[in-house]
């Protein structure tokens, strides 16, 4: 459902104020959205005033000094710091981005972090992945075969048919994409969003994979894969540089070329 | 420990949107004021078979400043939607999805649209 305002208890108010340290030079104004379950207040934004000279490179290390030195109670997810696991996935400054591998020198003003984008909030910048996680089970993100096992080898694949995979592989689920996707904010109970559609593509893009059938079967469907109208946010936030817009188009396209057989 | 109903994170209002997505909004947009605008155009022609009183009120009305600028409106939100229409037939065929490439196209949809509206106006002002 198309809803344009937020539900009264996530309107986000006014939070605190926390200054930079006395003779800091180089300071950045952080607001960081805040919300506490375990009070009645609705989610706030919170300001801090940050040494860049006493802070590291990254928006991950923003949000790290903060909860290190000025508030202990500040959560977010965090694991590789390297751009590989996709935990510190948030909205920084109005776009989705990995906190770890985005540099605080790109952003000339104040910074503003958000949790991904018309997500149910647990704490802070923690969404809940719950449905996330359970739309990428229900594609079955593994190999599916038919044929038995080589008795002397495992499946092999070409350097061409492993290089079809260049571009989905690298694909780390931070969901990223999928949030910043408004079809996704209003179809998300039936529509599997853009970085489940990308791994889609990557089971029937391998070339080990025999149920290619059964998976465009699954997929044929006016919201799981349909609701896609080419906005290309998904495409725009993509940390990794991968592109699930074209993926899209390209299970779209597997499905013509199957109904004209 | 009691647990309060999860607030929703903001979205359309932290969201900065690309020109990709400022577009296809637009491109929305415009489909539904042609949808209307036909009613309008139909709307229009029973008036205008209605008689000479009736032709002349309505020649009377579209002559003036604001019902003029509505047309050339209505003319420019048909070419853009014609030229993002063509962009979305270009997807359909798979093409076109590079992402250094996204903006260039914007840029070559908004210029051909503003070029057809042009030379329309050309076309009607001067008689070409």
């Amino acid at each position: 459902m198309v809803e344009f305002t937020l539900p009264k208890n996530s309107v986000v108010q006014k939070g605190r104020f926390f200054a930079a340290p006395e003779g800091a030079t180089r300071i950045k104004r952080v607001e960081v959205y805040r919300w506490d379950p375990d009070t009645d207040a609705n989610p706030r934004i919170d300001s801090y005033d940050i040494d860049l000279d006493q802070c590291g490179a990254m928006v991950l290390d923003l949000i790290l000094k903060i909860k290190n030195e000025i508030d202990s109670s500040l959560s977010f997810r965090r694991s590789c710091r390297e751009g590989v696991c996709g935990s510190c996935a948030m909205n920084v400054n109005g776009k989705n981005t990995l906190a770890c591998i985005k540099a605080i020198a790109d952003y000339p003003g104040s910074i503003k972090i958000f949790p991904l984008p018309h997500m149910e909030v647990i704490k802070d910048l923690v969404a809940d992945m719950t449905h996330f996680y359970a739309q990428y089970a229900s594609i079955k993100p593994w190999i599916e075969t038919e044929s038995p096992l080589p008795a002397d080898s495992e499946r092999l694949q070409s350097i061409d048919e492993r290089k079809q995979l260049d571009g989905l592989y690298e694909c780390v689920l931070c969901a990223c994409c999928s949030t910043s996707c408004p079809s996704y904010w209003w179809n998300s109970e039936r529509y599997l969003g853009p970085a489940i559609l990308l791994q889609a593509y990557r089971w029937l893009n391998d070339s080990r994979d025999e149920q290619t059938g059964e998976r465009l079967d699954e997929l044929e469907d006016p919201f799981k894969l349909y609701r896609c109208h080419t906005i290309m946010n998904c495409t725009d936030t993509c940390p990794k540089g991968l592109n699930p817009a074209k993926a899209i188009a390209e299970i779209k396209k597997m499905l013509l070329i199957r109904q004209e057989g | 420990m009691k647990q309060r109903k999860r607030p929703l994170s903001p979205h359309l209002q932290v969201y900065r949107l690309p020109l990709t997505a400022v577009v296809s909004v637009t491109h929305r947009m415009t489909g539904v004021l042609l949808a209307a605008g036909l009613i309008l155009f139909v709307m229009s022609l029973a008036i205008i078979q209605d008689g000479n009183s009736s032709f002349n009120a309505m020649q009377q009305f579209i002559q003036q400043p604001f019902a003029k600028t509505a047309l050339w409106l209505m003319v420019y939100a048909l070419f853009f939607h014609l030229c993002h229409g063509v962009r979305h037939l270009i997807w359909d065929a798979g093409e076109g999805y590079d992402k250094l490439l996204m903006n260039y196209y914007i840029i070559l949809e908004l210029f051909a649209s503003i070029a057809m509206t042009f030379i329309s106006f050309l076309f009607v002002n001067l008689g070409i």
